[in-house]
């Protein structure tokens, strides 16, 4: 019998759309089985639900102890994953075997109330995540340590700076003392101080008292820094499964086979093949705050299509637009033709630290949608600036390129 | 499996305590009379059907002060829609925790069901205050109290689950909980007796509710009251029927909760 703590076996999470948007009112339902009817009555044969494999047949073993990555890009599975494995949500085929407690951390902050203090949080939380009463006062003081708040503990959390917030909320999951943790991308937020402190928690967590923890992140460098294996998800698919320098390899290669984008509009007489970003970083590429930010728009011509004029859509990683540019705007004009082309844009990153989508479209001579696909490429924002200044956590989403006359 | 939830279920009975103090604590914060309101609120109804059905309409009391036969209406009417309310709107209220943490999701409804029984402590509060007023003291009916407080809540959470799972789904019966409760405190006997009511006798003991409020007033009416089976019996069985298929829906929907919510 092997050692392991957690084994997953063929497993698979179909999603159906219309669980994903609409019918949330009997109204819709209604409406919905009506089309349906109709659709059966006029002797229309397509499928009338569209079906999405989040997670296709996955398999895997994790041998207590240890530290593994999940990488992938956004809509690999990643997140369904984990959600399957902390029981939130039941896969549609396939088994997991779990050894011992599992806790996991999905978001920061899940489950605190803005009302309750920072002492009333701790209790709470913990009891979301199973721990009883006495085991979270046996650890109140050391939660209390980690997340440096002793001075707040009597304040409703909802006067929390954000920080304040993402590191007690840090800190109690870090002391749940599971014999499995799950850890989504919640180092995203936070300064990179307390980074460091949750990284260096977490190896603490493995390596000193043996658990098994199951870590997924967009910063590729803590990949790198905490796990010995990774598993990259594609498609919902394990695409590799190794030790961590390989994975990374696999997933920053270059991709031989072009993305499936996901064409949102347009009549299709030109067609965006490829996009590109140039920067460091391999499959997400990085950019410092004003540093230059490469676009291009590889794309197919039909000879109706006429004149054309691309633009691009910045997305934050909480799906609101940001910024837009049209080609228009520097009055560059592209001649009509058939064929393939490459129409490249460029700018100084504005963007504040963080995770950001680029979606790309191509109008014709009057404005109307050729083409349009949406989230194709994603970015990361480093926290620092191009000329190696280092950025300090402030508000806002852009960044000033601004001149200050003291 | 089923095994194995039910034993989760008991692991977590702390979170249940806990989720109902967070919800009764945070509540009355930043309100002037605080849980003032818990006896505010039932009283003003009680003063109103007292004067609507006892004074204005002239309904007869069986020989008891009426204000006080309102009053131990209230105090059951009371139970069942706060309990059902609550359940009702849960797990929505929680979707955020539904999404990201594991947990036996009954937690959650079951938790809101101690924030109702907690007003049901204020209002019972009113009604000894009532009763001693009213010089309407209780006799040895009162010992199956219990009994009826526990068909209550069960009525409640067998419809409740139902609703808070629905609810999931279909946003519609946010909307349309509240408006059934509105219309269900007159289809009930809550302002007025039963006894009196020889033509809609049959039609309201349907009511799940009837039954409950007929044996809270035999109960604590004093012992002179008679017991009115004709409802009890239609009671018993909505509760059955109900507690059973709301957590056979409940257990069925659970799974998906997090993708629908």
């Amino acid at each position: 019998m092997s050692d392991f703590s957690i084994k997953v076996e063929g497993l698979s999470k179909l999603y159906r759309i219309s669980h994903l948007s609409g019918q949330r009112t009997v109204r819709d339902a209604v409406h919905h089985g009506a089309r349906l009817v109709w659709r059966r009555l006029r002797w229309n044969t397509k499928p009338t639900r569209e079906e999405f494999w989040a997670l296709r047949d996955v398999n895997f073993e994790l041998k207590a102890g240890e530290v593994v990555g999940i990488i992938g890009r956004n809509g690999a599975g990643k997140s369904t994953l984990l959600k399957v494995l902390s029981r939130i949500t039941e896969p549609t085929k396939g088994r997991i075997t779990l050894r011992g407690r599992i806790a996991s951390l999905l978001e920061v902050g899940t489950g605190f109330h803005p009302e309750l203090t920072g002492r009333d949080n701790i209790y709470l939380n913990g009891a979301i995540h199973g721990l009883s009463r006495a085991e979270i006062t046996r650890k109140f003081d050391q939660i209390v340590e980690f997340a440096e708040v002793s001075r707040f503990l009597d304040t409703p959390v909802k006067r929390y700076s954000s920080g304040m917030y993402v590191r007690l909320a840090f800190a109690v999951a870090a002391h749940l003392e599971p014999d499995i943790l799950i850890v989504d991308e919640v180092l995203a937020v936070g300064d990179s101080a307390f980074q460091r402190k949750c990284l260096g928690k977490i190896r603490e967590v493995s390596t000193e008292e043996g658990r098994t923890v199951l870590f997924v992140s967009h910063n590729l460098a803590s990949v790198r820094q905490l796990c010995s294996r990774a598993i990259l998800l594609e498609q919902g698919r394990v695409a590799f499964d190794g030790p961590t320098a390989e994975a990374l390899a696999a997933y920053t290669k270059p991709k031989e086979t072009k993305a499936e984008y996901k064409h949102v509009g347009g009549d299709g007489a030109a067609r965006i093949t490829h996009l590109r970003l140039l920067g460091e970083g391999g499959a997400i590429p990085v950019f410092p705050i004003f540093g230059t930010i490469r676009i291009e728009i590889e794309l197919e011509a039909k000879p109706e299509a006429g004149g054309l004029e691309c633009f691009i859509l910045i997305y934050g990683d909480d799906g609101e637009c940001v910024a837009a540019s049209f080609q228009a705007d520097s009055g560059a004009k592209s001649e009509p033709g058939a064929g393939t082309r490459v129409i490249s844009v460029e700018f100084k990153n504005p963007f504040a630290p963080g995770m950001y989508m680029v979606s790309a479209g191509i109008f014709d001579a009057y404005r109307q949608f050729h083409d349009w696909v949406e989230f194709a490429e994603t970015f990361e924002v480093l926290p620092g600036f191009s000329d190696g200044k280092a950025f300090d956590q402030r508000l806002g989403r852009i960044s000033l390129d601004a001149e200050w006359m003291p | 499996m089923e095994g194995r939830y039910w034993r989760d279920l008991w692991k977590y009975r702390e979170l249940l305590g806990f989720l109902a103090w967070r919800d009764v604590k945070v509540r009355y914060q930043q309100t002037v009379l605080g849980a003032g309101w818990a006896i505010v609120q039932p009283l003003t109804s009680v003063v109103v059907f007292w004067f609507v059905f006892g004074r204005v309409a002239k309904m007869p009391s069986g020989g008891q002060s009426y204000f006080i036969v309102v009053m131990v209406g209230q105090l059951a009417w009371q139970l069942f829609a706060n309990t059902l309310s609550n359940t009702s709107g849960s797990l929505v209220a929680s979707s955020q925790l539904v999404s990201k943490v594991y947990f036996p999701r009954l937690v959650v409804p079951l938790s809101s069901v101690l924030v109702a029984l907690v007003d049901f402590l204020f209002v019972f509060g009113i009604y000894v205050i009532a009763a001693v007023w009213t010089k309407t003291m209780p006799g040895f009916h009162a010992l199956l109290l219990p009994v009826f407080i526990a068909l209550a809540l069960v009525l409640a959470i067998g419809a409740g689950l139902w609703l808070c799972a629905l609810t999931v789904r279909f946003r519609d019966f946010r909307i349309l909980v509240p408006f059934l409760l509105q219309i269900g405190v007159f289809a009930t006997p809550v302002g007025y007796r039963t006894d009196y009511l020889n033509r809609f006798k049959e039609i309201l003991a349907i009511n799940p509710m009837t039954g409950v409020i007929d044996a809270f007033r035999w109960s604590l009416l004093g012992d002179s009251e008679a017991f009115s089976w004709n409802s009890f019996i239609p009671s018993l069985c909505w509760a059955a029927v109900l507690l059973s298929t709301g957590i056979w829906y409940f257990r069925k929907t659970e799974k998906t909760f997090a993708d629908d919510i």
